[in-house]
């Protein structure tokens, strides 16, 4: 259903409460069948980060179905705490992994956060967050790359100094302000200009629609040919370590194939509520990678790669169903690549290292890849993986989350700094954008820069490239 | 709602994070793991203290508030569901593991300590609490207690009841008992320890437990053993004990679960094969590898068609983990899945698995029955859909069938599910007319006024029907 149908139907006679409309419009949303398959024993509550540290019912999964059941039944009204509740959720799904009935606890909080999308004004806050950056940047690459270089003007130009002399920054919300100072140097060039700028070999393709297809040659042998998913995020923030994805790909003796005209996966409209915009966004996507000819789609973000899986859920029912299908048993991570269909990378030693892993909640527990990046990071000359406590708990990063529920989001990143610590290790390897900007910031919170750093695992290995 | 007055009190006693009556708060402790179960009391309240246990008791003596204690709520008799009016009191912030005693083997536990990290921090200090509920995950100690949990080692090392050596515990007039002690030995006096285990939240509310603590084997292994008839695996049970050889797991899968497993797990299990018995022993390793090759030769001899001994530990576990998976694997064919516990002595085990299959067919009910052959306690397992009240109907009455024939074969309707509202019914069956009746007295003796759980353990007893065979 879409958010206009939806809206309608929220809007009908009976439903002249906010708590009402909102009730009507889960009713719409909500999956009956999976609502019911959850059967309470529980087993979600010691995987559930807010469940951790609130220790309260309402804050678990088990909590949010019982809720939302209520909510659907009329045995409760759906008023601002059920909302609150519902937003309070990391939308990090160790609860799936953990759940015993299959239940897919995923597809019910996107289904209630539509339905709130639909049926009430979001907080000030959020609609900024979610007008702003949803629609105007992130759903158009080229509004994206303009605003990467924009953020690089203000942070080379000496407006970024200034700011911080005078303060300009103190109306921000303390958070905020921490989250800037920990952001990596951001580009407006995108991968595909990088590559041809460095002179790396590379041709150009044209796909049956006539849309242009970038292809990086593979070193030796062809191992397969692979659609690279660049990202939005990576591609402004983390520009380098899509590079290095690509020559580590080549090295491992991929073929890989960067298509011009995909566009961003859809995951944070429609984590927060706005199915339709990341319907389209997924629609195209898929188009443009089955027409490029590829054997696999491979994403370097957790996040990202988690919801291009999902594609075959998320457009169900539309005329895209078919490549959605498609694109969802095609992609992998890259680090299930290198570790299971590349060649071996050959890797420097470049001394003694301690590493830990903090797993991406996506990358886990959504395309469950747990084990591909640990084997990759012990095949390398004389690094140390020490596993920190609770690698598998969410860092509190979850897309905006950090923006939008401070509280929550700081406890877990204290929580997770303090077993970062107690491992030991001198780097963080992570998957994820969102968690490597997270971890950085928690570094700096925790008072630790220059004895850890964060990098995600593409960069940690392409540094030892030979 | 409380009046304005009470709920001040509350919150002058606990702080605000202490009392909780907002809607959202009560709806969520309004149910536990029981299928089809769900209320809202009146208020939550949390307490961190025995003295702030034994002040809320106070308090609801005094207004007469009902109560009921609860940990993780996942217990699967509706025994921490509340009713009309009620307060729930949630123990969870008392989790603290209080000492560890090594020259007594004693740990003394807060009760919403969680049972899974207790056995790790036990085991960390080369001991051992052998009490393992399928929900150890997130089950609490007080709750284990209060239920008197079983588990998967129940053959070789008992269940809870005997390992609470010691007990505090707040009466509903807000008076503190303790029983018993790090004492082996104790004649002084009924033993209140064992009339307060399983008594589920009605007579007192536990605060603090000493239990008793084993050494923890240093090696364990599996092997599975696959039938193809009934009877096989059930004699290869009674074999095995009559050889004088106690397996810490004796497990069982009937026919439908085997297949329901196998499509969930593909472990290779044979689908036309009947019962599964999976097999576990703990010790020394020499020992362990003995006993183990002496089973497999008993269930050779009673007419096993396969038998497979793990050469390694991880081996083992990943036969063990098929068997564990049984629940889930049968909880994802259907919406609803109600999972009972009837019990009976283990030479009766193939009579009743038998009697279980017929009576599912009888009422057109899907039953699949794994649980602990070593000890008797069957999980007969109903797969329905609870919107469909005619089929819920049927369910109801097969299970009622079950428990008649599970005390015909002198076994009980709860093995170690405990009674709780789902039970209550049927609690005369088992106990009788002046059983129950005592019960009552004693629950009386403790609970003057019926603050603490009304509802659970005594209901109208259901009407027993003549089986026809």
């Amino acid at each position: 259903m879409n958010a206009a149908n939806l809206k309608a139907h929220a809007g009908e006679a009976g439903a002249k409460t906010a708590a009402g409309r909102l009730e009507q419009a889960l009713r719409l949303t909500l999956d009956e069948d999976e609502l019911v398959r959850c059967m309470r024993c529980g087993f979600c509550q010691s995987a559930c980060p807010t469940f951790l540290v609130t220790g309260l019912e309402a804050a678990s999964p088990r909590g949010r179905i019982a809720l939302m059941k209520a909510a659907y039944d009329g045995f409760m009204a759906a008023d601002s705490a059920f909302v609150d509740q519902m937003e309070l959720c990391l939308g990090c799904r160790a609860c799936e992994p953990a759940c015993p009935a299959g239940v897919q606890y995923g597809r019910l909080i996107e289904q209630t956060r539509e339905a709130i999308a639909a049926a009430r004004k979001p907080p000030l806050r959020a609609r900024l967050m979610g007008k702003v950056l949803m629609e105007g940047v992130i759903a158009r690459h080229g509004t994206m790359r303009w605003a990467g270089r924009a953020l690089r003007f203000y942070q080379r130009s000496g407006l970024r100094t200034a700011a911080r002399k005078l303060g300009v920054l103190r109306v921000l919300p303390p958070h905020v302000r921490e989250l800037e100072a920990s952001l990596p140097d951001a580009s407006g060039r995108g991968v595909i200009r990088e590559w041809l700028r460095r002179g790396l070999p590379a041709r150009w393709e044209t796909d049956a629609q006539g849309r242009r297809l970038l292809v990086v040659p593979a070193e030796g042998q062809r191992v397969a040919r692979v659609g690279m998913f660049r990202g939005c995020v990576m591609d402004v923030l983390f520009l380098s370590t899509n590079v290095n994805t690509v020559r580590l790909l080549r090295a491992a003796g991929f073929e890989v194939v960067i298509p011009e005209r995909q566009k961003c996966c859809g995951a944070l409209h429609a984590h927060a509520g706005n199915g339709g915009t990341a319907r389209g966004l997924a629609a195209d996507n898929a188009a443009v990678f089955r027409d490029a000819d590829v054997d696999w789609v491979v994403s370097n973000a957790g996040g990202c790669g988690a919801f291009l899986k999902e594609y075959d859920h998320v457009l169900h029912g539309t005329p895209a169903a078919d490549e959605g299908a498609w694109l969802a048993s095609r992609v992998k991570d890259v680090s299930e690549l290198l570790a299971e269909q590349g060649r071996p990378l050959r890797l420097a030693n470049s001394g003694p290292l301690v590493a830990t892993c903090q797993d991406s909640c996506h990358l886990r527990n959504v395309m469950r890849v747990q084990r591909q990046p640990r084997e990759l990071l012990k095949s390398v000359p004389g690094l140390t993986l020490r596993e920190m406590r609770e690698a598998d708990l969410c860092c509190g990063s979850a897309g905006i989350y950090n923006v939008l529920q401070p509280e929550m989001s700081t406890a877990l990143l204290d929580r997770k700094m303090e077993n970062v610590k107690d491992a030991d290790a001198e780097v963080v390897v992570t998957a994820n954008p969102g968690c490597l900007l997270q971890m950085r910031w928690g570094i700096h919170r925790a008072g630790l820069e220059g004895r850890v750093k964060a990098v995600h695992l593409v960069d940690l290995l392409a540094e030892r490239l030979e | 709602m409380l009046e304005e007055p009470l709920r001040r009190r509350f919150i002058d006693l606990l702080g605000p994070q202490g009392f909780r009556d907002d809607e959202q708060t009560r709806v969520s402790y309004g149910y536990d793991a029981t299928p089809m179960y769900r209320s809202r009391p009146i208020g939550v309240v949390f307490p961190e203290s025995t003295s702030q246990v034994s002040e809320i008791m106070k308090i609801c003596s005094e207004h007469r508030i009902p109560v009921v204690t609860r940990g993780a709520g996942s217990n699967l008799c509706a025994g921490t569901v509340p009713g009309q009016g009620e307060l729930v009191m949630v123990m969870t912030r008392m989790n603290r593991l209080l000492e560890l005693d090594r020259e007594n083997l004693t740990a003394t536990v807060q009760p919403g300590l969680n049972t899974k990290a207790f056995h790790e921090e036990v085991e960390r200090h080369g001991l051992f609490y052998p009490p393992d509920p399928g929900s150890m995950v997130i089950c609490t100690m007080g709750g284990n207690i209060a239920l008197g949990s079983g588990g998967l080692r129940g053959l070789k090392y008992g269940t809870t009841k005997d390992y609470v050596l010691g007990l505090e515990a707040v009466l509903p007039n807000g008076d503190v008992i303790r029983t018993g002690g790090k004492l082996v030995k104790d004649v002084a006096g009924y033993d209140l320890t064992r009339l307060l285990v399983g008594s589920g939240g009605t007579l007192a509310v536990i605060t603090e437990a000493t239990l008793k603590l084993v050494p923890k084997p240093p090696f364990r292994l599996a092997m599975v053993a696959v039938y193809g008839d009934l009877y096989g695996a059930a004699r290869s049970v009674s074999s095995i004990i009559a050889a004088r050889i106690i397996p810490c797991t004796l497990e069982f899968m009937d026919q439908a679960t085997i297949r329901v497993v196998e499509d969930f797990a593909k472990v290779g299990l044979p689908a036309e094969a009947a019962a599964i018995l999976a097999i576990e022993q703990d010790g020394e390793e020499e020992q362990v590898r003995r006993d183990l090759n002496l089973i497999a030769q008993i269930c050779r001899n009673e007419g096993a068609m396969e038998v497979r001994v793990a050469e390694r530990p991880e081996e083992g576990e990943k036969i063990m983990a098929a068997r564990r998976s049984a629940l889930a694997a049968l909880s994802r064919l259907r919406p609803t899945t109600i999972l009972e516990d009837a019990t009976v002595p283990r030479s009766k085990i193939a009579d009743m698995v038998m009697a279980i299959q017929s009576i599912a067919r009888k009422h057109d009910v899907q039953i699949c029955t794994f649980g602990h052959a070593g000890d008797g306690n069957l999980h007969p397992t109903a797969l329905a859909d609870a919107r469909d009240a005619e089929e819920m109907k049927r369910v109801e009455l097969a299970f009622e069938d079950i428990f008649e024939e599970a005390i015909r074969l002198g076994g009980t309707i709860t093995g170690e599910h405990g009674v709780g509202v789902v039970k209550a019914p049927y609690l005369e069956w088992k106990a009788g007319a002046a059983g129950v009746e005592l019960m009552k007295r004693i629950k009386a003796a403790f609970d003057p006024h019926n603050l603490l759980n009304p509802g659970k353990m005594f209901a109208e007893t259901r009407k027993r029907v003549v089986i026809r065979r």
